[in-house]
Order: C-alpha cells, then structure tokens, then sequence
C-alpha cells in the first residue's frame, strides 16, 4: 500500500513537471510533426508495406526522444532525495508508468499525423490502433530501462541507440508482422504473437524491477 | 579490490581433453565416410566447424552473463573481468562462425550466375545471420558502453546490469525468430533449429558432438589465459 502511495506520488511529480514546463512535450511534439513532413515531401503515397516500415521505424525514434530524458533530468542530489523518502523499486515503476503514458500519447498522436499526411493504407482501424498502443508500451518500457543505465554511465542519448537497436529488434520485427495482416482485410491477426509480445513486455517489467536496484547505488 | 590468486595449472586434463577432441575433429572429420548428397556433396564436412562456433559462442555468452549475476551478488571485480573476457572470445567465435559460414555459403547457396556481393542482400535475411547479428551487436554494444565508463566500480555493475538485460532479451530473440521467418538452413519453421537429431546422420553424429564440445573447451581455454593477462595487469596498476 506504501508503495502504491510512493509510485502515485513519484508519477503525479512526474506529470506536474510535465505540465509545469511543456517543452518537453512539446520538443517531442515538434519532432514528430517535423518528421512525418519530410517524410509527406519525400514520398507522397508509400505503399502499404513500406508505410508500415516506416511508420514503426518513426515510433523507435519518438520514442529515444521522449524517454531519453526521463532519468537525465533527475540531478544527483534529487536521486539522494528519492533514494531516502521512496525505493528504487517505486521509482522506476513510477518511471515506466509515466514514460508508458507518455508514448502512448505520442503513438496515437503520430498515427493520427500519419493517415493525415501520408494517406491511410490501414483496413481495420479499431485493431491497428489496439497495435500502436501495445507498440508504443513495448517500446517505451525497454527504452525507460535503457535511459536509466545511460542516465548513470553518463552518456548522451546516442547510447542508447547504441545499446538499445539490437534488443527491440526482435519486437519490432513482430510488430511489424502483425500489423502486416490490418493492411490486408483476409488475413487475421494472429492472437499468439500478441501474446507473446505482452509477454515481454512483462518480463521487460520484471528485469527493471529486479535491476534497477543495483543502477541506482552510488 | 580482492582479486585472489588462483593455480590453474593442476586443473589441465579438460585442456588435454580440447586438444584430443580437436585433433580427432581434424582426423576424422576430414576422413570419415558422410553420405553424399546432391548441393552440399563434401562441403558437409563444413558441419564440425561452423555449426560447433555457435556451439562455442553461445556457450561463452551464457557464461559471460553468469559471471555478471555472480559479480552483482558479491561485487568482486575478478567476475566483472570474467565476464567481460568470456564476451569478448564469444564474439571472436561469432566472427569465425560467419566467416566459416560464408565459405560453405559460397559453394552451396550463392547463386553461380550472381556475383557473391550482389546476392549478399538475398542470403542476410537469414533468420540464423539475423538472430546472431543481433547477439553481436549486443555484445559489441556491451563492450563500448564498458569502456566508455571509467569508474571501475560503477564501470562493473552498470555493464552487469546490462549484460543480465540484454541476455535475458536476446534468449527468446533467437529462440523465437528462427521459427518465425523461412530459412534456407535446415531446423526452423518446423522444428528445434539446432539439436533434431533426425535431421543428421549417424556417422556424422559421431564426429559433431566430440566437434562442438572441443570447439568449446578450446573457446573457454582461450578465454582463462586472456583472464589470467587481465587480472595480472590490473593488479600491476595497483601497485
């Protein structure tokens, strides 16, 4: 229960400095809108397939904008200060919820810019935008955990790149094959991929909340 | 830092046992009956190297993340040096594992009328080259954010923490996508991509398992001298 207390306190802190200074948002924001522009002016009508290679590609590199500074911005005498009135178990589930939230916002937002400009290939709206959620939650939850181990090696959000192309390849790669199948209005989308995916997702939770507590000593 | 001496030399009959295997590997490998069978006629023999590299490989990877797990339970930096040394042999068997696979892909696979650079692009799609790809650029990546960190304590838990991280999601990785995607390799879309038995014959059974745990005991050899060199020069920066 305290701990419920500590993860809504740390979250509410979270979304008030979110609210409080909006360039953040708003930086993630322009990125998205910038990005899918180039993208209009570049290709006009991209085929289904390709359209969906970019469309997640866009979302892997949202996504290292709005996480990355989730764990920089926290200075080191603040980390002292929640190391003392709440575990690194409750920040960094704090963490993962708020980034999940986040990246949620960002992937409708920018599925929205994306049947605007780019045309809409997509034939099962209501199952597509069930995908992107579950996406941006992939995404967001193993870049979260990846902000936290550059946050502390002191590096800049290149690193995470670095660090964090090779393990979501896998996702991406299901991702990507599951939403194949909402182009095409025979094909049905395989529950057990899904499945697996939340699956990871859980275990992405699980290896945070079990290593987060040896990232946070100094 | 305690780093305690250790005698390895009393401990040297799996070392006999590597070079024993190996040399037998060579002799019967090279000499031994296999069935002939139409495209990979006695490139098959190819089979004792390159399929015991990722033998060895994931071998060593596994017990590089051991070591990481056995240095955030007690802190001692010999283990951070373990698994750091096992990562880095692990990607040298994974480099020898393509380059053997590139030889015997050029007399099988490739396409005689393409030239070998033009069908490069056809033959990476490989869901094996893709999920060992993936392996190594984590480890790669493992190795520069290691480095890039001089702190020596903070430098040892951090890349622990991410070698456990990336370890745990690369196991379903290759676990899932091989029998995800079509494969030109045997195994795959059907079955177990490394260890059906059905898929290999008896006589080559014979020299394959001797094969891949000498590959392997000669990979964890390797690895115990580079520890050996590693922890000698890093108690003579501390004097």
């Amino acid at each position: 229960m305290r701990s419920l207390n500590h993860i809504y306190s740390l979250l509410k802190k979270d979304l008030l400095l979110e609210l409080r200074q909006q360039y953040n948002f708003y930086g993630v924001l322009l990125y998205i809108v910038a990005t899918i522009f180039v993208l209009y002016l570049a290709i006009e009508e991209p085929e289904p397939k390709v359209w969906n290679g970019l469309f997640w590609v866009i979302q892997l590199f949202i996504c290292i904008n709005a996480v990355a500074k989730s764990f920089l911005q926290e200075s080191r005498h603040r980390m002292l200060y929640f190391y003392s009135i709440a575990g690194p178990r409750d920040f960094v589930l704090a963490k993962l919820l708020f980034n999940s939230l986040l990246m949620l916002v960002m992937s409708l937002l920018s599925l929205l810019l994306f049947s605007l400009f780019l045309t809409n290939p997509v034939q099962k709206t209501g199952s597509f935008i069930g995908l992107v959620m579950l996406g941006g939650w992939s995404l967001s939850l193993v870049f979260t955990f990846l902000a936290a181990i550059a946050a502390k090696a002191q590096q800049n959000a290149a690193i995470m790149a670095i660090l964090g192309f090779p393990i979501i390849i896998p996702q991406l790669l299901l991702l990507m094959r599951l939403s194949n199948a909402v182009f095409d209005p025979a094909l049905t989308i395989p529950s057990d991929t899904i499945l697996l995916l939340i699956a990871m997702d859980l275990m992405v939770i699980l290896l945070a909340v079990i290593l987060f507590p040896f990232l946070w000593k100094d | 830092m305690i780093i305690d001496e250790k005698n390895y030399m009393h401990k040297s009959w799996w070392k006999i046992a590597s070079a024993l295997l190996l040399i037998y590997t060579f002799v019967c490998g090279l000499l031994l009956d296999v069935p002939n069978l139409p495209a990979l006629e006695e490139t098959i023999r190819n089979l004792y190297f390159h399929v015991g590299m990722w033998f060895c490989m994931m071998t060593l990877f596994i017990l590089s993340v051991i070591n990481s797990i056995r240095y955030l339970r007690s802190f001692s930096l010999k283990y951070d040096i373990y698994a750091r040394q096992y990562a880095t042999v692990g990607i040298v068997f994974g480099l020898l594992g393509y380059l053997t696979g590139a030889i015997w892909m050029s007399y099988t696979w490739a396409d005689p009328n393409n030239p070998s650079f033009q069908s490069f692009s056809a033959v990476a799609r490989e869901p094996k080259l893709i999920g060992t790809a993936i392996a190594l650029l984590i480890y790669f990546a493992y190795l520069i954010l290691r480095d890039s960190i001089t702190d020596i304590d903070k430098r040892a838990r951090i890349s622990a923490v991410y070698n456990i991280f990336a370890f745990a999601m690369l196991f379903p990785t290759i676990w899932i996508v091989p029998r995800l995607l079509p494969s030109l390799h045997p195994g795959g879309q059907s079955g177990n991509p490394a260890l059906d038995t059905r898929d290999i014959d008896h006589r080559m059974l014979a020299v394959f398992y001797p094969a891949v745990v000498g590959w392997t005991l000669l990979g964890v050899w390797i690895t115990t001298l580079k520890i050996r060199i590693n922890i000698l020069k890093e108690k003579k920066m501390m004097q």
